[in-house]
């Protein structure tokens, strides 16, 4: 009898989702800048991923005879020093960076949020020491600390997104933190106290669903970031390697010849701040849409 | 009556919605303000009180726009002025006092510079005159020591002197009108009671009219002469105070008259049903027929005409029936049980003990914020905890609920002592010990459902089955008169006296012994106010739980308390079975608390018998009272802590007076009364060192 019941009540006891992604997206769409970012953050990812059927050549396959062609039928985008075709190559390039990029916000995401609500909820002494210890690493100039991870680790794109999560994840704590403190003085998380609710049942059920969607906006913000991070890392010989195919690499292979093959350095240039731009406006629009309105703040 | 200065003319006014819907927050509203007059406008939260008083000044909150009809001022139509011809008539012709004049005035300059720049730009009064004149209006508005007063930040005022400046810096420019919007609402009682009865002196002295508005028709009552109640957006009826209030016409105000606790009796007044509509929805015939005991069909369905009457108007089609009917109050019958639930003794709570470095260096600590508190609480019982604000009611609260550990003193509950810090105690003491908080907003997860939010306490304590939760959670809903299909939604989509409702369905899920009250009641609006304590004392007869019952209010405490305790700076000043405390013999303090309190009725005034004053803490020795005291016993007082009378049935006083002298003085309370020792209003604020 009781398994009757249950099952009659069970559509109507079934779990709304917290943070409403339908509606949240149409907010996001129904705003130009939120349009216009959701665009061109899709058509890149939508590009990485189909990047075998839009590249017209092998983006590795050069050509002794086809060095710094202008863009023409043949190579939209022109060829590069090596003769390589430059659309193909930009079409394959974002892949790597979007993957590590990702990856790398997930881990920043989970780490930075998890240990940013804890510290808020939990406060006293223990949150005073461990904001002390963010400061610290905030203090320290990002590029370099980056550069001297990758250097000791060999570089390569695989160990840069341990590095990348870990440190963008402490600017995240930062803001996962005030938002758990913001919402921990509201009195239904005074309730749960009260009742005698074990810690982590708070941090889960009152906690964490008011503070996700100001945590997750601030991890689109971050993935921009890493992706001029990682595209800067390439750049400088310790992010994406050789044989792959990647913007930054491309940027810094070919800016010899900017005089005479401009374009081999200004559609990989044109493709990557593009995509960040897409990112930013995205996120903006999607802190907007949340009710989570913050300034563009720089990287730390 | 003279000429008209304000006239609203049909006005109607509103936002448009997604679609571009009108969606109206004040429907056809008619109302004169005559040279001279005071007009009162009354209504509950979103019944656009505030928005006529605006418009009155051409002023739109942004988003809104009129719809049709006309604000006229002066013989100018506000909102066909430009925006500047408007702002021109503002702040010289006719000004506003807002509620909080606290975070209107600036912190960085001093009251008296900023009277100076008001005057600066709405008068043509000379630079040197204008410092003579800004000294005149702070006499005008009975502050004392304008000079002193003039020099001081807005934070070194007290809130009642706040909203003196506030009144001083509107009237600075000759203005022929003052709107005041709630001005008096966060003050306390007795700071409220002595601006009002400056505001009365202020009008028979200038001239000037005024248009008051507020939620509360005891404050209304003091300075109108004509009412004008508004719900929902309509104004249901105007006229003059004493027959509005004696005798309404429209069945909401007399619903309104009826839900407001009096002092006199311990009855639970008469709740209306249902809660307002929610702001600028459609409908199609009288606004207040949902919840109306006297409609008809005809009421849901077509608009009600303008009634005239000896007194003023009504919106109704049935008043001839409403002259007939009187909401009626249920007494309260006690269901006190002899077991004691909780006992306090000797409790003490300090929010800052300076630590063992800082006193070395010379700190002292700060006498106690709460001491010598001492009470039982048996099962079934109420206990009423009233004072003003700072008096540690809220305090003592946080005590018992392990939120504050107290300093010294002892909490058991069940003949069991409790562990001081929430962090100590097991779920067998958390459980029979639940909270209702003030503000039900904040109170409630917006992200979780209705059923989530009283499933939490049910996991927690009990271990139920999924069918049997759903049982619980079902009955929880009807007890607190909740319709089930409610529980799957977010509370975002409630009302305030909805979500008040599922605040205290939640503290029952744990089929507490004891709740704590935390002024359940002060966020909402009479009329869900009187349906609240009704729900409350229903819980309570069945499910025989103690309540500690924590309000400024005194008529909300005396209409639903067993036993009442009166708090003056965290101390009790008295003690007792509720009947025995508001009838004397008083504490000194009580006498005063309840001389404040307003009543809807223009012929009661309240008997100020003391200075307005505010203190930050308690003197360190001698009676927690000693400084605004009326009737000191002598230098005892200041030397002292008081000793205990104790009067009939458990009925405690801590005062120097003797039992005999107490007793002396209450036999000449009722010449008292007729009497009121008005000192000139005049404020002082007693600074702690």
């Amino acid at each position: 009898m009781t398994d009757a019941v249950a099952t009659d009540s069970a559509p109507a006891r079934r779990r709304r989702p917290r943070v409403r992604i339908n509606s949240t997206l149409r907010r996001v769409a129904s705003r130009p800048s939120g349009a216009i970012g959701l665009i061109l953050t899709i058509f890149f990812v939508l590009l990485a991923l189909f990047a075998p059927l839009v590249a017209p050549y092998d983006p590795a396959a050069f050509d002794p005879d086809l060095v710094h062609l202008p863009p023409s039928a043949m190579h939209l985008m022109g060829t590069d020093s090596l003769g390589r075709d430059v659309l193909s190559r930009v079409a394959f390039g974002g892949r790597l960076a979007l993957v590590v990029t990702f990856c790398a916000a997930i881990i920043a995401l989970l780490w930075g949020g998890t240990a940013g609500i804890f510290f808020g909820v939990v406060g006293g002494r223990i949150d005073e020491f461990a904001m002390r210890i963010v400061d610290g690493f905030l203090a320290i100039p990002w590029l370099l600390f980056l550069l001297l991870m990758a250097s000791i680790t060999g570089g390569g794109a695989w160990i840069v997104i341990p590095i990348l999560g870990f440190f963008y994840g402490i600017a995240i704590i930062r803001v996962a933190r005030a938002a758990a403190l913001q919402i921990g003085a509201r009195d239904f998380v005074t309730a749960a106290k009260l009742r005698g609710e074990p810690r982590w049942s708070i941090i889960r059920t009152e906690v964490f669903p008011n503070v996700a969607d100001i945590i997750f906006v601030e991890g689109a913000m971050r993935w921009s970031w890493m992706l001029i991070a990682f595209a800067s890392l390439s750049f400088l010989g310790f992010g994406a390697t050789p044989p792959t195919v990647d913007w930054g690499l491309m940027i810094a292979n070919e800016r010899a010849f900017m005089a005479v093959a401009p374009w081999s350095v200004l559609w990989p240039c044109l493709a990557l701040s593009t995509l960040i731009i897409g990112i930013n406006l995205l996120a903006d629009a999607l802190g907007k849409a949340v009710g989570v309105d913050r300034a563009g703040d720089m990287p730390a | 009556m003279s000429a008209a200065l304000i006239t609203i003319d049909k006005l109607s006014l509103g936002f448009r919605g997604r679609d571009l819907q009108r969606r109206p927050i004040l429907r056809n509203v008619s109302l004169t303000v005559d040279v001279g007059e005071t007009i009162g406008i009354v209504g509950e939260s979103g019944s656009g009180k505030s928005t006529v008083a605006l418009a009155m000044m051409g002023y739109l909150k942004p988003g809104l726009e009129v719809f049709s009809g006309r604000a006229v001022f002066n013989g100018n139509d506000m909102f066909a002025l430009s925006e500047p011809q408007r702002s021109r008539l503002r702040g010289s012709e006719i000004a506003l006092v807002p509620q909080n004049a606290g975070q209107t005035l600036t912190p960085t300059m001093t009251v008296g510079a900023q009277i100076e720049e008001a005057l600066a730009l709405h008068s043509g009064i000379a630079r040197k005159a204008r410092r003579t004149r800004v000294l005149e209006l702070l006499s005008l508005v009975r502050l004392s020591t304008p000079r002193v007063i003039a020099r001081r930040y807005p934070h070194e005022l007290s809130g009642g002197q706040q909203q003196r400046v506030a009144i001083a810096m509107a009237l600075g420019s000759g203005a022929r009108a003052l709107i005041l919007d709630e001005p008096t609402t966060g003050l306390d009682v007795t700071t409220q009671a002595h601006i009002l009865e400056f505001l009365r002196e202020l009008t028979s002295e200038l001239d000037i009219s005024m248009v008051y508005v507020s939620h509360d028709l005891g404050v209304i009552a003091r300075v109108a002469d004509r009412i004008a109640v508004m719900y929902a957006g309509e104004l249901v009826e105007q006229g003059n105070t004493r027959s509005l209030l004696r005798a309404p016409a429209h069945p909401y105000p007399q619903a309104l008259l009826g839900s407001i606790p009096r002092l006199g009796e311990r009855v639970i007044p008469a709740s209306l049903p249902g809660f307002p509509p929610p702001v600028g929805e459609a409908r199609q015939g009288c606004a207040f027929a949902p919840r109306c005991p006297l409609s008809v069909d005809r009421c849901r369905n077509e608009l009600p005409p303008a009634v005239e009457l000896a007194h003023g108007t009504a919106h109704c089609f049935r008043v001839d029936e409403a002259a007939l009917w009187k909401p009626a109050g249920n007494p309260v019958s006690s269901c006190r049980t002899d077991t004691v639930a909780l006992e306090v003794k000797d409790l003490a709570i300090s929010y800052f003990t300076p630590s063992l470095p800082s006193r070395l260096m010379g700190v002292r600590a700060s006498p106690d914020t709460v001491a010598r508190v001492d009470f039982a609480i048996r099962r079934g019982e109420t206990l009423g905890l009233v004072g003003e604000s700072g008096s540690g009611k809220s305090t003592i609260l946080r005590a018992i609920s392990g939120l504050i550990p107290p300093k010294h003193g002892t909490i058991e509950l069940n003949g069991a002592s409790l562990p001081g810090s929430i962090a100590h105690r097991s779920l067998e003491v958390t459980k029979p010990l639940q909270m209702i908080f003030q503000n039900a907003d904040s109170a409630l997860n917006p992200r979780l459902s209705v059923r989530e939010i009283l499933e939490a306490p049910m996991k927690l304590y009990f271990d139920l089955s999924q069918a049997e939760l759903d049982q619980r959670v079902e009955n929880l809903m009807g007890a607190v008169r909740l319709p089930i299909s409610y529980l799957n939604g977010f509370v975002g989509q409630l009302s305030g006296g909805e979500k008040q409702r599922i605040g205290i369905a939640r503290a029952f899920a744990a089929e507490p012994d004891i709740v704590l009250c935390d002024e359940v009641t002060s966020a909402l609006d009479v009329s869900v106010q009187a349906s609240t304590l009704a729900l409350l004392k229903r819980l309570q007869e069945s499910r025989g739980a103690a309540y500690i019952f924590v309000s400024h209010d005194l008529a909300v405490v005396r209409a639903i308390s067993d036993q009442v305790a009166v708090l003056y700076q965290g101390r009790i000043c008295e003690i007792g079975p509720t009947d025995s405390v508001f009838k004397p013999p008083f504490h000194p303090y009580t006498e005063i608390l309840i001389g404040a309190i307003l009543v809807p009725d223009p012929d009661t005034a309240p008997r100020l018998l003391v200075q307005d004053a505010s203190e930050s803490s308690p003197p360190s020795i001698g009676c927690p009272y000693q400084r605004r005291c009326p009737c000191r016993a002598g230098p005892i007082c200041d030397t002292e802590y008081p000793p205990i009378r104790v009067l009939a049935d458990g009925h405690r006083i801590h005062c120097h007076h003797t039992s005999a002298a107490l007793t002396a003085r209450a036999s000449s309370f009722d010449r008292n009364l007729e009497t009121r020792t008005l000192s000139a209003g005049t404020e002082q604020r007693v600074l702690s060192q």
